[in-house]
């Protein structure tokens, strides 16, 4: 198993960016979930658990911003790093 | 705030239309993180507008609309009736002598309408066979997860009297 010094810098990027984009998939689907429980509890005329729910789901989004972030400052390294050699 | 600014030299359409097969590689998983990232903002818009709805909730008001009278239905008999628009369909049921229930026929899973099952003494919903309570509308079985609306009834002299709707 090579170690991580001889791995090539864009097959390091992209497993970066699979991580990332699996940590934004777990926390989409976790957000959905809440939607749908918050429209349900709504519905059903339970109305204290919509502030909670809006405050998980912003810190869930910018979780998911952050990481966004993150992938496109890789995304620009590799690059850069490409165009340097 | 450099570290939102892309440092790279080269143009943007390069970068999004690069020559490359590995840097393609790049490109699609960038654009489906965005995605993915703006579905997450969907989300958090929903949960927004549902606080929003929330927070400026006013309790409607219903009017007093006269549904049946006392002698017109046998113990076990049901008629449908509208409350309080002419879209939202209601059922009354007489569950004993002296007791008449009224709720939504629209069941809460999705929208179909409920029937009063006098073998099993409960209110069926044919599509996905579910099933809720006639004492209270309560859900007993089936896929629907909130229980049906209640019409508040009051007897005025021999009038049956629809005067509110109890949404638990």
């Amino acid at each position: 198993m090579p170690g991580n010094s001889e791995v090539p810098p864009k097959t390091r990027g992209l497993t970066a960016i699979a991580g990332a984009m699996s940590l934004i998939a777990v926390l989409l689907i976790v957000q959905i979930w809440l939607l749908s429980a918050t429209l349900e509890s709504f519905l059903a005329g339970k109305r204290s658990s919509a502030s909670p729910a809006a405050i998980f789901s912003g810190l869930m989004f910018l979780i998911c911003f952050g990481l966004y972030l993150f992938v496109d400052r890789v995304d620009s390294d590799v690059r850069n790093s490409a165009g340097d050699r | 705030m450099n570290w939102l600014r892309r440092s790279s030299s080269e143009p943007l359409w390069k970068e999004e239309f690069p020559v490359r097969t590995a840097d393609e590689r790049y490109v699609t998983r960038r654009q489906l993180t965005k995605f993915l990232v703006l579905t997450s903002f969907g989300m958090f818009v929903g949960n927004l507008w549902i606080l929003f709805r929330s927070l400026f909730y006013k309790p409607p008001t219903h009017p007093q609309q006269t549904v049946a009278r006392l002698g017109d239905l046998p113990v076990g008999g049901v008629k449908l009736f509208t409350y309080p628009t002419s879209d939202d369909h209601c059922i009354l049921v007489r569950t004993a002598e002296n007791e008449h229930v009224a709720f939504s026929q629209k069941c809460t899973h999705l929208s179909c309408a409920v029937y009063f099952s006098r073998e099993s003494n409960r209110l069926e919903c044919p599509c996905h066979n579910g099933f809720f309570s006639i004492a209270d509308g309560s859900v007993l079985q089936g896929p629907p997860s909130r229980p049906l609306p209640r019409i508040i009834l009051e007897k005025r002299g021999n009038e049956l009297v629809a005067v509110g709707i109890k949404v638990s």
